[in-house]
């Protein structure tokens, strides 16, 4: 069972935020093929797939003997809602007040909510 | 991609329910209408029988059938989109869901795939599945959805 501890643990680290890229660009890999120019050795690139598995954030499917990874980025939607939407939204408004008094020059105008 | 010619991808998410629960959120036409942005789906949900895509203003996004129906283990999709003709023209997909019961949770896998590479249609539903599937998890778990507007810049369903 896949917690946020864990999901922050496995994107603190540069190779496994790399490996994330990897399967981005081409979903569905190899452990091989992952490893193809990626300056790590096969057994670190399998320690990272598993903390990465841990985490919700690689889906591993088997199609006959291969065993393909996948990128799993509902956890990261997750991020998105908790962490990131509701702090952009703020700044989203800040934003287009600044816009507004800037293009509205010097009209007159009621003195506006600090932006937050 | 090492299979040619397949395009792909798997989405799982972890949600604290029951496996019945779950397959009435994925069945429930009105229910489904709170996470799926007002799209909902029509069928019997019996293998063969027809199934459909509709959005809130009943245009029919996507149809296909029923290929199985295992309640509340396993549900395949024939899926055919409708309304862009270049992702029409792509034909069948095919998407599984998969239901397995997780401790207090159940994890739900939605795998789409289509066997051509590339595929417009994989990339157009792959932006959608996310943002779904956490809505349907925040529901269930919370009685609330956290989105309201996925198709504000995605360019299309699901």
């Amino acid at each position: 069972m896949a917690d946020r501890d864990l999901l922050f643990k496995a994107l603190a680290d540069p190779g496994r935020r790399k490996l994330l890229d990897r399967l981005h660009a081409h979903d569905g890999q190899t452990l091989g093929e992952l490893c193809q120019h990626l300056a790590m050795t096969r057994q670190g690139v399998t320690q990272h797939l598993a903390l990465l598995e841990g985490a919700n954030l690689v889906v591993v499917h088997w199609r006959g003997r291969e065993k393909l990874h996948f990128l799993n980025p509902v956890p990261l939607q997750e991020i998105y809602e908790r962490w990131i939407r509701k702090f952009e939204k703020p700044r989203l408004r800040a934003l287009s007040d600044l816009k507004h008094r800037l293009e509205e020059g010097d009209d007159p105008q009621p003195p506006r909510r600090r932006p937050s | 991609m090492s299979a040619a010619n397949r395009s792909q991808f798997i989405y799982v998410t972890y949600i604290r329910t029951t496996p019945e629960k779950l397959w009435a959120a994925l069945t429930d036409a009105e229910f489904m209408k709170q996470y799926w942005f007002g799209m909902h789906c029509e069928s019997q949900w019996t293998a063969g029988a027809p199934w459909q895509l509709v959005s809130g203003d009943g245009e029919i996004f996507d149809a296909g059938e029923i290929i199985e129906a295992d309640p509340p283990r396993r549900l395949v999709i024939r899926w055919q989109h409708q309304n862009r003709p270049e992702l029409k023209a792509e034909g069948n997909s095919l998407c599984t869901m998969e239901l397995e019961p997780a401790g207090a949770a159940v994890k739900l896998s939605i795998t789409h795939s289509i066997e051509r590479e590339p595929s417009k249609l994989i990339e157009a539903v792959s932006g959608g599945w996310p943002k779904i599937l956490s809505n349907l998890k925040s529901l269930l778990e919370t009685g609330s959805i956290a989105l309201l507007d996925a198709y504000r810049q995605s360019t299309t369903q699901p």
